[in-house]
């Protein structure tokens, strides 16, 4: 396989789970919005902050309200992170692959490219944000099932992996670290319950609500979510799951091939530092010291994938 | 028939019965409901927004993907006639091969006075880098689509020659795959020859010329300019179809004496490269200073017997519209034979009577670029107002020899299917040729394109043409 074709695999997956990501994002902000009339518009900038969009968000506007934070997050193509921006990347790099691709998955992401540009042609409205937001949901769905169905299980398959699932643990980790501070035990919600909203806005953004609860019998404790959040290997959005997946995707790339290179080298560590690692360890170290730390060592891990299978050079 | 014309119409006679190769798809549409028809037609089209069969316009401001309009009614041809066009098109394709290799090496052509020299010496598309190169297995233009035109029950036409980069094929696939979808009854009904083998015949035809120092793996490329060229989608899918990789010059480099490309698992020699990028941009350091899309040194390997390049560097001289007036001369003077298909009769602007005689006649010729192509810069005389045919008078003048002058056709029709019922259209047809040392193959189909406009002879897909599926049926 051409390093150029492998490389529009990773992004092309990576887009994808953005798009995805944002999409949970702007549903939790308005599901926040419209059951906690009272809240002020807080929980909005947090959001920009977790989709890392903040700044470009203020070279636009003055203040963060629902209206502009979901057209900004939703269709604003001057956003990169823009759904619909992530949309159109990922279908540009479905179109420069296509030939790794089954004709199954590059119709599914050319009709969510279609699908959503008609929808997003005009701001969204109270009225019919929420269809928009289930189309996008409906659309992966639809693109990681013919993936699944159609694709062979070979380099093609793992390279379109390692893109969901380093875009995966990136987008948990940012939300833990906008919203570490309340998760740090401070002397005062020891034993407490956290305020309702801000646990409802991580474990929404991840769509880890419903599993939380399932597996807590609804003790909701800071540790218990960052727990659940790091090291739960059942979550399919923890960063234990999503770093073991690298590991195995880069591990299926290794067996394929033949060689080892320094990635696999890499990951297997990452994996295995967190498998050692507990929650009480991070919590002595400092919550937001580790995610800072574990996002570099992401980003240093995609670099060191884009060397070693040559995506760019 | 909405109104009847005095075009040849290729599937109604004057008397409104069928022509004998419609004879059964006329019986069969007779049956339909046109209201079913135009449903299926609305569904072809989003059959192929889905598939992603798309061109981009170049200056098009808005969208950068179009999608080339398709009509449902086929164009049909009988097997003897396509038997007798076959004959023509591998005469004029062999004799294309001939002419290349001479004027690149003896220039027999031009001592025999058979043609100018002036015509190649001064010729933009006379690549020097070529001269006395053999190309490998001798092929110069492995794939080549030869337009032709019809005017009436006997009389075709070659209207150009495309020797240089071919466009056009994957719609002629992926028509054929739509009506397959859209309409097996018909199939059951009537033996028409298949086109979907084209891809495999492609990829055996180019790896049948492999370069001198081949690799073993005999590995074969489509060299694209990228996914912003108009054409990426055909790339994308001729690779695709025939299993071989999609690259672009950024992917590519010399190593050892072989063009490689950049792989997961380091660089891979090609032997066979299926290039989708114009000669000047094939090789920044023998051509094109500035261009990013090819591979420096190419020229080199080339040269070397490194690689095959297909078709090879210089073959658009053959495409020249200068050229195309000679070649009736051309065909014979390496055939020995006449020429089995005719040229239209064409004026060359650069000749001082020729030009009084188009200046004089303006209103009633089609006058084309020499270097033109997809339709651009073109005049059709009789459509054209006067304010047009006056700006049109002063560039012949300022410039004749940038010009060809040929008489407006009158191209045959095929009905398309319209809101109304059928109504006859204007169309042309490119059918598809692949030669290797072993042989010509010719693809019994091709691409029919035609003016969707009421009255007009241009077909391009740039100027508002369609496609239509192109059936040649089993003898």
């Amino acid at each position: 396989m051409l390093g150029k074709t492998a490389g529009g695999l990773f992004w092309m997956f990576r887009h994808l789970e953005r798009a995805e990501n944002t999409t949970r994002l702007i549903e939790t902000g308005l599901r926040i919005a419209l059951t906690r009339p009272d809240r002020s518009n807080d929980e909005w900038q947090s959001l920009l902050k977790t989709a890392a969009a903040e700044q470009l968000f203020f070279t636009k506007y003055d203040q963060a309200d629902a209206a502009n934070v979901v057209d900004f997050l939703l269709r604003d193509t001057t956003n990169p992170s823009s759904v619909q921006s992530s949309i159109a990347q990922a279908r540009q790099n479905a179109r420069m692959v296509r030939t790794a691709l089954t004709r199954e998955v590059w119709e599914a992401v050319n009709d969510t490219y279609m699908q959503l540009r008609g929808a997003l042609a005009r701001p969204a409205t109270d009225k019919n944000l929420p269809d928009t937001i289930a189309l996008v949901r409906q659309q992966s769905a639809l693109v990681r099932g013919a993936l699944h169905g159609s694709m062979l299980r070979n380099d093609v398959f793992d390279f379109a992996r390692l893109g969901t699932f380093l875009e995966r643990a990136d987008n948990t980790a940012r939300i833990l670290d906008v919203k570490y501070y309340v998760l740090l035990p401070s002397i005062s919600q020891i034993g407490s319950n956290l305020d309702n909203v801000q646990w409802e806005t991580i474990l929404r953004a991840v769509a880890g609500q419903r599993a939380y609860s399932w597996l807590t019998q609804g003790a909701v404790t800071p540790k218990g979510i960052a727990d659940f959040l790091i090291f739960d290997g059942r979550m399919p959005r923890s960063l234990k799951f999503a770093l073991g997946k690298l590991q195995s995707n880069l591990g299926y790339l290794e067996a394929e091939y033949g060689s080892s290179l320094p990635c696999h080298e890499m990951a297997t560590r990452l994996h295995a530092q967190l498998c050692e690692s507990s929650i009480e360890q991070v919590f002595e170290e400092g919550l937001h010291e580790f995610i800072i730390a574990f996002l570099q060592d992401l980003a240093q891990l995609g670099r060191q994938i884009d060397t070693d299978y040559r995506f760019t050079g | 028939m909405d109104n009847p014309t005095p075009f040849f119409d290729e599937m109604l006679r004057p008397d409104d019965g069928p022509r004998a190769p419609y004879a059964a798809y006329h019986t069969w549409f007779a049956g339909e409901d046109r209201r079913d028809l135009i449903r299926k037609s609305d569904e072809a089209e989003r059959f192929f927004r889905r598939t992603g069969i798309t061109f981009n316009v170049y200056g098009a401001a808005d969208a950068d993907e179009r999608l080339i309009p398709f009509d449902i009614v086929p164009r049909i041809i009988s097997g003897r006639e396509w038997t007798k066009l076959t004959l023509g098109i591998e005469q004029r394709v062999r004799a294309i091969n001939a002419f290349l290799h001479d004027i690149y090496h003896r220039q027999e052509i031009i001592r025999a006075g058979r043609i100018p020299i002036e015509l190649i010496a001064k010729n933009d598309a006379f690549l020097k880098a070529m001269i006395g190169l053999e190309p490998p297995g001798g092929v110069y233009t492995h794939i080549v689509g030869i337009d032709l035109v019809r005017v009436g029950e006997d009389q075709f036409y070659v209207l150009e020659d495309n020797a240089r980069t071919p466009s056009g094929v994957s719609y002629m696939l992926e028509n054929r795959e739509t009506m397959l979808q859209m309409f097996p009854e018909l199939f059951g009904r009537i033996k028409v020859r298949g086109v979907g083998d084209y891809p495999l015949a492609l990829r055996r035809s180019l790896g049948a010329s492999m370069p001198r120092h081949a690799s073993g793996d005999g590995a074969v490329a489509v060299l694209t300019p990228g996914i912003h060229n108009s054409a990426y989608f055909e790339h994308a899918f001729l690779a695709d179809h025939m299993g071989v990789e999609l690259v672009e010059g950024s992917d590519l480099r010399v190593i050892d004496g072989k063009i490689a490309m950049r792989t997961t698992r380091g660089y891979k020699p090609i032997d066979v490269l299926y290039r989708r990028v114009d000669d000047d941009f094939l090789d920044p350091l023998n051509f094109n200073p500035d261009s990013l899309l090819g591979v420096p040194g190419i020229m080199d390997v080339y040269r070397a017997g490194g690689i095959t390049i297909a078709n090879a560097p210089g073959t658009g001289i053959a495409d020249d519209k200068a050229i195309y007036s000679y070649m009736p001369e051309i065909v014979e003077f390496y055939t020995g034979e006449k020429p089995l298909l005719e040229n239209v009769p064409t004026w060359r602007c650069s000749e001082p009577d020729a030009l009084s005689y188009v200046l004089d006649h303006l209103h009633e010729l089609v006058v084309k670029e020499v270097h033109g192509s997809g339709g651009y810069g073109m005049l059709v005389g009789p459509a054209a107002s006067k304010k047009e045919l006056a700006a049109f008078r002063a560039k012949l003048k300022s410039r004749p020899a940038n010009y060809i002058a040929q008489p407006t056709l009158a191209l045959s029709t095929v009905p398309i299917l319209t809101k109304s019922g059928l109504a006859p259209r204007h169309v042309d047809l490119r059918p598809f040729v692949l030669v290797s040392p072993n042989g010509i193959e010719i693809i019994p189909g091709g691409l029919t394109r035609v003016a969707l406009k009421k009255g007009s002879l241009v077909v391009n897909s740039s100027q508002g043409g369609g496609t239509k599926d192109t059936w040649v049926l089993e003898e």
